[in-house]
């Protein structure tokens, strides 16, 4: 009976880390992709912090945004815009680069 | 010519590792190589379809409608394979034995093949659409199209060889483990992608992440690595796994293992009577 309230409390505040992180502010932050490259290719965002990350795509291509370090691969249609969330994160350097193109579309996030 | 290739080979071969699964547990059914290519078949025009409304996907829920959409089929096939891998629980031993009698491969028994080639045309159009965008867009950016076509190709042989070696490998297990075996990988490939459900819904912030990147495996097995991604089309591989990945995992996991205990049992009563 015990440990049935212990996981009862655990799972209680999980969930309630959960909602809280869900409702933390959240950052904006906006990356365009233009010829084939991203705009701008080194982009600041706060560290700690969970980013609304916008990709918007002025190409009649699609590409596809994706980043090993963030853990985040996303399609952005020809001529549209998306969001990815992405965070929060440690200090430090995050590549990203498009799929489609990987000679060109190249780009870091920097986490300050 | 080789950047096609190699994404391609990469989208298919997710696809044709699941197809293969499924394939092996499907074995002595009547007719399931046609319902497994019409699995094939209809992801293949699902992701011609999802790949020709990206943008309209792409806008939906206020931009994170592809999230929602992957993490919904993905969820499906999750039912899907869940309702086999229970239902074959109970169901294997004894198929085992018919078909160790008459023979492998001879037609016994009946199984749900509606909710494999569910899983199958999941697989696929997941993978397929994102090789289509691909491929659309290098043909609009002047690609030769000898080239692009070579490319695709090369990149879809590759990974169906892959999915052929693997169906090969599983069919030298002897048959009196062959569909425990297929079970159990299905189970893993259930769990693995009800992880990657989850996975969507943290990008599109509808979950907590409950912690980004609990572990990093990626300098030790990277997920982009040829072993990497196949454990990710088969267990599930994350490199960089959030929590809630693990936690969804585990759940999954242990619910399937507990229908598989509970209904799964088999029919004691049948195995008793005489003749």
């Amino acid at each position: 009976m015990n440990h049935r309230w212990a996981t009862l409390l655990l799972a209680g505040f999980v969930g309630a880390y959960g909602i809280g992180q869900l409702h933390a502010e959240e950052a904006t932050a906006t990356l365009t992709i233009v010829n084939h490259r991203f705009e701008p290719a080194e982009l600041a965002v706060p560290a700690g912090q969970k980013i609304k990350l916008i990709v918007e795509n002025k190409d009649a291509t699609a590409e596809e945004f994706e980043s090993y370090e963030l853990n985040r691969e996303k399609v952005v249609p020809a001529k549209g815009s998306v969001v990815i969330f992405v965070g929060p994160l440690k200090p430090g350097r995050y590549p990203f680069f498009g799929d489609f193109n990987k000679e060109t579309a190249k780009g870091v996030l920097v986490a300050k | 010519m080789l950047a096609t290739a190699l994404l391609v080979f990469r989208e298919v071969l997710e696809a044709a590792l699941i197809v293969s699964v499924v394939y092996a547990a499907a074995r002595g059914v009547p007719g399931r190589t046609r319902w497994i290519g019409s699995g094939v078949g209809t992801g293949v025009l699902g992701a011609l379809v999802v790949a020709a409304s990206a943008g309209v996907i792409a806008s939906a829920v206020s931009g994170v409608g592809q999230e929602v959409f992957s993490a919904s089929i993905l969820l499906a096939a999750v039912v899907m394979i869940g309702w086999h891998v229970i239902w074959m629980a109970g169901h294997g031993r004894e198929l085992a034995v018919q078909m160790k009698a008459v023979g492998a491969d001879v037609a016994v028994g009946r199984r749900p093949l509606t909710l494999l080639l569910i899983v199958v045309a999941v697989a696929v159009l997941r993978e397929g659409s994102e090789a289509v965008l691909f491929v659309y867009a290098q043909a609009a950016n002047g690609s030769g199209l000898a080239s692009l076509a070579g490319g695709v190709a090369v990149g879809i042989l590759g990974g169906v060889a892959m999915g052929m070696g693997l169906y090969l490998g599983l069919l030298r297990i002897p048959m009196k483990h062959f569909f425990t075996v297929t079970n159990w990988l299905l189970l893993l490939v259930a769990a693995g992608m009800a992880a990657q459900a989850a996975h969507f819904l943290v990008q599109a912030n509808l979950l907590p992440s409950l912690g980004e990147g609990v572990w990093d495996t990626s300098g030790w097995l990277s997920d982009h690595s040829l072993l990497g991604q196949t454990l990710h089309a088969l267990v599930g591989y994350d490199a960089r796994p959030a929590g809630i990945q693990l936690a969804v995992y585990l759940v999954t996991a242990v619910l399937l293992i507990l229908g598989m205990k509970l209904w799964g049992k088999p029919n004691r009563t049948k195995q008793q009577s005489p003749g």
